[in-house]
């Protein structure tokens, strides 16, 4: 060791090998950073993390990342850090703090100023507070598991979010994951399809999922050629970004685009999307697949260069306004940048080429470059081949010895809106690897038994957000029974079923309707008209409307029936011979033949749930089933069980009866209580996510009516429904009272 | 009678044999029923017929609320009693006037059925509420007009109302024919009015999917008109094509852009 390097040794007073390896390198990286008083700092601070008693993790990592860090954050970063590993240290989250120190140069690369470091530094601490357990209420024992993969993936995180988001991010990991340490580590691992969707809720950036129907409509409109977009993520790989690219299933482009800020002005990330999409288009309209077996890769990847270029020409002759755009994507390599000697500069030449080719005003020297810029413009229209030809004619004019150089100077040569050319190539030898000889997989298709779930949003009035997917819920055909029981229960309704016959009749659409005293009309009404000349002849001021005229009235009205079949419908009522559920039975069959004399469209489904990953929604009738044996075997096998997650089953409802052609939609609820499942310990939660599904629904141009036979209900059903509910009181009365409050609806 | 009469050429851009064949029609006297999507010239050809034939037009704009007396005519009170006054069908029948129904499906069923007298061979019409029946006067011609596109299921013409005419079908003109229309029409340069139409055609692309119809000459010959006041070309066409078409954000948005990258 350098006598130097010894001295600060001692000053460590530390006995741990691994340091020992590397401390002498860590001080000569220090020293090239720090002055005199920051060294002792350096020194001071990392024999305190030594005598911590967590081995030589906390300590090593200090040593390592400080130097970066000090060097990436304008300020003195040492007291919060310190101050927060303190903190860690007398919690039980002491084997966080190796984590913490690990990731700091990388978390502070991307916070370059204190401010934001603290921020960050706050959040972790809010984090640790809060998740950090106790088993009985008084002194911390249980460490926050969450925390050291919070630390993990921070670095990640800050590259996709910002401090806010990373916020938001994290509160809705302690939230929802709090109590459960498992699903917590995962959240914040980033493992669970929760934790991603909703980090990707917070990105910054256009996301593509908010522009897709403007992206559809630009492809319809502008090009018309419609075709299937899909995302992919641009999450994981940080080092190979993936590139959109095209093929037979549809376009294929990134989650989300930051706006490019460039020497050119800023372009949206909207327009960046168009700029994909339009060069695409563009490749699918002019450009021809060529035959690359005999192409070197640079030769192939120069007749890419050509070849995207005459494209880029070509869609802005057609749409002038796209040149601004791509001339502010496009890359601007600087003449004399790449150094011949040592580097490969092929890359660097074919993009200023490219670069001329697009933008008039280059300021590029090269007289060679000119001249096949000339050559370009010249043979713009000849289609792809003429440009590959031209595209070799470049590679052999320019080539050098260095070109071949396994250094390639890359800056400035990435034009981040063209696709990978992957449908510029045909292959006529698949390859000369022996795996490209072997038969292709054939993939076995397995047979799902039901359809597949569908997801809803459930809705957090906490944080007055969405809970992204969070309910899984699963439809299918209500089993059937025996049609004859509900023919049984009409039976012994057959009073009741008369009266509401003649009621019926009234409410049955009458097609003509006169409308009297009208100014302008289809005809005199000759009682008025006659009437008015009296006082006309008379010297009275006569009334001018003697006119009448039809109107024709109709019904227009889908009615969905939505039954909460939870547990709760097996009790018994207070007079004591029924249950709720036959009684529900026998309403929702009087309703049912009422509505098919109507003749309104109309459907039946059941639901119950059992936590958030299963909630049922059976179909007893559907809009376009007849009222027929069928139905009524369903509705006779109608059994009770489970919770009430109304929410999920209203969004899902809704989906159904959105789809409807209908001037009136008519959602009716009958449920026996509060909306409440077993995963959800906090009444209030799923009372506010119904409010909130009524709502959506309204703004979806859909009425929802609850008819409640809970006596309770008051003190909730009207947070939810506003003013349309009934609340029933004699439960014995509902065969009777359901469908004469249907009427009165829809009257 | 006279202000019936068209006194000035129409301008007028054939597309192909139309006028001809209209020329045919009417010297046979056949009813006519031309159809097309908004704004795409049928009334102006109408009118220019109107006036290169030399008869006089009288056009009935349909509406719902029509009824078949608004057409044939009804009783009026007066101080001495009830007055019959003609309806504009009746009138054109009595003078020899070509009678333009337009956009006929806008009119009920039941109110359409009054013209199947005159449009068959007996070209008469009976005034069941005056006790008249009336021969349609020689130069007597029916016209009607609809738009087959954005009117729901409901709004159709009967199958008999239909078969009782000769029909013409319209269309947007073809790009350059439309560029020159809309140049000779409001005298803006060639080069402008072809960028108008290459934006129409934009919107024309996403007709059914959130746009009941595209943007009509009528349209352009808007814009045309305000860029040829001064308005900026961009800002002409979103307040003359944009803005009227949609209220639907993202489509207001493709538009916009595709209107930035014409005019760039």
């Amino acid at each position: 060791m350098h006598p130097q390097v010894q001295t600060y040794w001692y000053e460590l007073d530390c006995g741990f090998k691994q340091v020992a390896e590397v401390f002498e390198e860590c001080v000569f990286e220090a020293l090239s950073i720090f002055n005199r008083a920051q060294m002792k700092a350096y020194l001071d601070a990392a024999r305190v993390l030594g005598k911590l008693g967590r081995g030589p993790e906390p300590m090593l990592a200090f040593l390592e990342e400080w130097p970066s860090v000090v060097a990436a954050v304008k300020g003195d970063p040492l007291e919060p850090v310190m101050n927060f590993v303190r903190a860690m240290q007398k919690s039980p989250n002491g084997l966080a703090i190796a984590p913490f120190l690990q990731t700091l140069a990388a978390v502070a690369r991307r916070l370059p100023s204190l401010d934001q470091l603290q921020g960050y530094i706050d959040i972790a601490r809010d984090l640790m507070a809060r998740t950090t357990g106790s088993i009985h209420g008084f002194q911390q024992t249980i460490p926050s598991p969450g925390l050291p993969e919070f630390f993990a993936q921070a670095p990640r995180l800050l590259d996709l979010l910002s401090l806010q988001g990373l916020r938001n991010w994290v509160e809705y990991g302690i939230r929802n994951h709090g109590s459960h340490p498992e699903r917590q580590a995962e959240y914040f691992r980033l493992a669970s399809p929760d934790s991603r969707a909703v980090m990707q809720g917070e990105r910054h950036g256009t996301l593509f999922h908010d522009v897709e129907r403007q992206l559809d409509l630009y492809l319809r409109a502008l090009w018309n050629e419609p075709e299937v977009l899909a995302p992919y993520s641009t999450i994981y790989d940080a080092i190979r970004q993936p590139v959109p690219y095209y093929d037979k299933l549809g376009m294929r482009v990134p989650d989300v685009f930051d706006d490019a800020h460039g020497p050119l002005g800023t372009v949206r990330g909207i327009d960046r999307y168009r700029a994909v999409l339009a060069h695409m288009v563009g490749h699918r309209r002019w450009s021809a697949p060529q035959i690359a077996d005999n192409w070197s890769p640079f030769q192939r990847m120069a007749v890419e260069f050509f070849e995207d270029a005459r494209i880029d020409t070509l869609l802005m002759r057609e749409f002038p306004g796209l040149g601004r755009i791509f001339l502010a994507l496009h890359p601007k390599p600087v003449e004399g940048a790449c150094d011949p000697e040592t580097t490969s500069c092929l890359r660097h030449r074919l993009a200023m080429l490219s670069r001329a080719c697009l933008d008039p005003a280059h300021s590029y020297r090269d007289a060679v470059l000119n001249e096949f810029v000339a050559n370009f413009h010249a043979r713009i229209d000849a289609g792809t081949a003429a440009m590959a030809e031209l595209a070799l004619a470049y590679v052999a004019r320019t080539r050098r010895q260095s070109d071949q150089f396994a250094r390639v100077h890359f800056d400035n040569t990435v034009v981040s809106y063209r696709d990978d050319n992957r449908q510029l190539w045909k292959f006529i030898e698949e390859g000369d690897e022996e795996e490209a000889f072997d038969e292709p997989r054939q993939l076995t298709r397995q047979e799902v038994d039901g359809l597949p779930p569908r997801h809803y949003p459930e809705w957090d009035y906490q944080t007055q957000t969405y809970r992204p997917d969070w309910v899984s819920l699963y439809e299918a055909l209500h089993p059937s029974g025996s049609a004859a029981k509900i023919d049984r229960l009409l039976a012994k309704h057959d009073a009741l079923a008369k009266r509401l016959k003649r009621l019926l009749d009234l409410l049955k659409p009458q097609d003509k309707v006169r409308i009297r005293y009208q100014e302008e009309g289809a005809e005199l009404d000759l009682d008025i008209a006659l009437r008015s000349l009296i006082d006309f002849r008379c010297g009275a001021t006569p009334d001018p409307r003697i006119n009448m005229s039809h109107k024709t009235s109709g019904r227009d009205i889908a009615v969905l029936l939505l039954l909460d079949l939870s547990e709760s419908l097996n009790e018994k009522t207070p007079a004591g011979d029924q249950t709720i559920l036959e009684l529900s039975q026998e309403a929702v069959s009087l309703l049912a033949w009422a509505i098919e004399r109507l003749g309104d469209p109309f459907a039946i489904a059941g639901f119950h749930s059992d936590t958030r990953h299963q909630v049922r929604y059976q179909h007893i009738k559907g809009f376009s089933e007849r009222w027929s044996d069928d139905v009524k075997a369903r509705l006779a096998a109608m059994e009770a069980g489970w919770s009430t997650r109304m929410g999920a089953a209203m969004r899902h409802a809704g989906h159904y009866l959105g789809a409807r052609q209908a001037d009136k939609k008519l959602l009716l609820i009958l449920t026996d209580g509060r909306p409440s499942d077993i995963d959800s310990p906090d009444e209030r939660h799923l009372v506010n996510d119904a409010r909130q599904a009524v709502r959506e629904l309204e703004r979806q141009g859909i009425f929802s009516y609850c008819i409640n036979l809970d006596c309770k209900a008051d003190e909730y059903v009207a947070d939810v429904f506003g003013k349309r509910h009934s609340v029933i009181d004699h439960v014995e009365r509902l065969p009777q009272k359901l469908p004469e409050l249907f009427m009165a609806l829809t009257r | 009678m006279s202000d019936y009469r068209i006194l000035r050429e129409p301008f007028y851009q054939p597309q192909g044999g139309e006028i001809a064949l209209y020329e045919a029609a009417y010297a046979a006297r056949l009813p006519v029923m031309i159809k097309g999507p908004t704004g795409c010239g049928k009334s102006r050809f109408v009118e220019y017929m109107a006036w290169k034939l030399g008869k006089p037009l009288i056009t009935v704009a349909c509406n719902e609320d029509m009824t078949a007396s608004d057409l044939v005519g009804r009783y009026l009170l007066d101080a001495s009693g009830t007055r019959w006054l003609d309806g504009p069908l009746t009138t054109a029948a009595r003078v020899g006037a070509i009678c333009y129904l337009d956009e006929i499906v806008e009119a009920r069923q039941d109110t359409t059925v009054v013209i199947h007298p005159l449009t068959d061979h007996r070209r008469v019409l009976p005034l069941d509420k005056k006790g008249e029946l009336i021969e349609a006067h020689a130069d007597f011609q029916l016209v009607i007009s609809y738009n087959p596109g954005y009117q729901s299921l409901m709004k159709d013409l009967k199958q008999s109302t239909k078969q009782r005419f000769i029909g013409f079908d319209f269309d947007y003109p073809a790009a350059e024919l439309e560029a020159d229309i809309v140049a000779k029409e409001t005298a803006l340069e060639r080069e402008a009015t072809a960028k108008l139409v290459k934006i129409a055609h934009t919107a024309r692309n996403l007709k059914g999917h959130g746009l009941d119809e595209g943007i009509s000459t009528r349209l352009l010959v808007y814009a045309a008109t305000l860029i040829k006041r001064g308005v900026a070309p961009v800002d002409a066409c979103r307040m003359a094509l944009v803005r009227p078409i949609t209220d639907d954000a993202d489509i207001r948005a493709t538009l916009d852009h595709a209107i930035d990258t014409v005019f760039a």
